[in-house]
């Protein structure tokens, strides 16, 4: 098993399957939040969907919407289990702490390297850690 | 993270329920940044559009407007920005019933908590400016970057929730651009050819965005020949934080903590990139659809100031918007009365235009918009509101105030 280690981050643990990309994050520039897919064209996870799955991805782009929209989308269950991020901005971690998601950021390395897609992985944000339970 | 004898009895719920979670947010947000302590706050401004809130966000607000009137009013002046729907104006857009309810549900709970509805993204233009130093709780990107570059005032991006919270305990986590180290320069931008026009300016701002990349990088902008308008500034502002989430910018002769790029650098400048004429096109270039159908041409993020209105209004006069395509303007509820007051509305709607007060569009459940009234292809002199509306399944293209009135009139780019 790997771990990598993070800066302590918000909410509570959880396991799940990695969707991984080297691209950034809006909930409202880049999600489709009804059908719970990436919407936006240009985007590296475009038409897939994000329900359950450990999100890994670079950093938080665009505007306040998401601080809102997070806690939506754990309403209506379409939410990703967990975010995992190099580097956010307060909207994300705002949004993280109003909707209960957990939410980890600056790793000891890329994140979107060091994680795979279909990882399956072991998020404890009060410690700072992800553990890679299949590597 | 330290808390004074009148945060911790916040805490503790001595001062009521709303306080007790607005304490306990501002907490998990600040040991997130490693912030020491709150820092007073003069101004909370508050993002509460229903399509961001959807259900689960108006029965938080209802929620807090629900406890007694002593705990749940708000402490220091908070406004909002633009919400969801205009309600003159839903059924023209096609905008439904239920669309209505919501944002009654959602205004009726921030009244109660004591938000005054300014209903505006520009509020540093139209309501009350911030001034140097001044820390404040601000909620829309465009309004923080502005504040923070264009007043030297202090704030991170608060979205909605945070915001609430700011307003209910009078002061927010000490991080980001409420220290002094934050607000250091980091990006180095030489600007060659000076931006013509508003899109102009949202391209620098989008390249420059794109440069800087993240929210915690701060560019500094040198050559830019004289000094920007209010205007001009506003579009550049919202279009940098748009495509680099960036919350402060330099401008070298411009900016009030910028005299000269050397006293924002800690240590030797770094290299500049240098932005000109051909990056301003090639910006502009990617968005591009010459002959194509427009469905609406939109002037909207930020909101339009008066001068902005006027000018519109100077372009269109005489001419008529095609009957296929929709021209929408969006303005504070300030400025429409103004409009309306100096004859502008008329002269905009008279030639087939819909100016909507207090909205904006992408805030506007543009998905559904769309949807009901088939419009797919947009133009807009926002680089901004281009940004933003691809993920809501529309294809965009920028052009100046002119080509986006040409369009409006021909039906066509």
């Amino acid at each position: 098993m790997a771990v990598l280690s993070a800066h302590p981050g918000i909410g509570s643990a959880v396991r799940g399957i990695a969707l991984v990309a080297r691209d950034n994050f809006s909930a409202r520039y880049d999600l489709d939040r009804i059908k719970g897919v990436f919407s936006r064209p240009a985007h590296a996870l475009h038409g897939q969907s994000y329900a359950g799955r450990i999100l890994v991805l670079n950093t938080v782009k665009g505007g306040v919407a998401s601080a809102w929209m997070l806690r939506d989308m754990a309403a209506r269950g379409l939410i990703p289990a967990a975010f995992l991020f190099n580097r956010v901005n307060p909207i994300m971690a705002q949004g993280a702490a109003f909707a209960g998601a957990p939410l980890l950021d600056r790793f000891d390395g890329d994140v979107t390297a060091l994680i795979r897609t279909g990882d399956e992985l072991l998020v404890e944000p009060e410690l700072g850690r992800v553990t890679i339970l299949n590597r | 993270m330290r808390l004074n004898d009148e945060e911790k009895a916040m805490l503790a719920g001595e001062a009521g329920a709303p306080r007790r979670w607005a304490i306990a947010h501002q907490l998990a947000v600040g040991r997130f940044f490693d912030a020491e302590d709150l820092v007073p706050v003069s101004q909370a401004h508050i993002m509460g559009d229903t399509e961001s809130l959807g259900e689960a966000g108006v029965a938080f607000l209802e929620g807090l407007a629900a406890a007694p009137r002593e705990e749940r009013r708000v402490r220091i002046p908070t406004i909002t920005d633009p919400r969801g729907l205009d309600f003159s104006t839903y059924a023209r857009l096609k905008q439904t019933d239920a669309m209505v309810r919501l944002e009654k549900r959602a205004s009726d709970a921030l009244e109660a908590l004591g938000v005054l509805m300014t209903n505006t993204c520009i509020n540093y233009q139209t309501v009350f400016p911030p001034v140097m130093g001044e820390h404040l709780a601000m909620g829309d990107t465009g309004v923080v970057i502005y504040s923070n570059s264009v007043m030297g005032a202090r704030s991170n991006f608060e979205g909605g929730p945070s915001a609430i919270a700011a307003a209910l305990t009078g002061r927010t986590p000490r991080y980001g651009y409420h220290l002094d180290e934050r607000r250091r320069g980091t990006r180095r931008i030489v600007v060659k050819d000076r931006p013509r026009d508003w899109s102009d300016w949202g391209a620098l701002g989008g390249i420059t965005g794109g440069i800087a990349g993240s929210y915690w990088e701060v560019p500094v902008l040198e050559g830019i020949g004289g000094v920007p308008t209010s205007d001009e500034l506003k579009h550049f502002g919202a279009a940098l934080a748009s495509y680099g989430s960036v919350a402060l910018f330099h401008m070298e002769g411009v900016t009030p903590e910028c005299r000269a790029a050397r006293e924002v650098f800690n240590g030797v400048l770094p290299e500049p990139v240098v932005v000109g004429r051909a990056d301003l096109e090639a910006f502009k270039a990617r968005y591009a659809a010459p002959g194509e159908k427009v469905d609406v041409v939109v002037f909207a993020a930020p909101q339009l100031s008066l001068f902005e209105l006027e000018e519109v209004a100077g372009l269109i006069d005489g001419r008529r918007v095609h009957r296929e395509t929709a021209l929408l303007i969006a303005t504070s509820p300030e400025n429409k009365a103004a409009a309306d007051r100096m004859g502008l509305t008329a002269r905009i709607e008279g030639a087939g235009a819909l100016l909507l007060s207090g909205v904006c569009f992408y805030q506007s459940y543009a998905r559904e918009m769309a949807e009901a009234n088939g419009w797919k292809r947009l133009m807009s002199n926002s680089a901004k509101l281009v940004n933003i509306i691809g993920g809501y399944g529309y294809l965009p293209s920028l052009g100046s105030t002119a080509q986006c009135i040409d369009a409006a009139v021909a039906g066509r780019m």
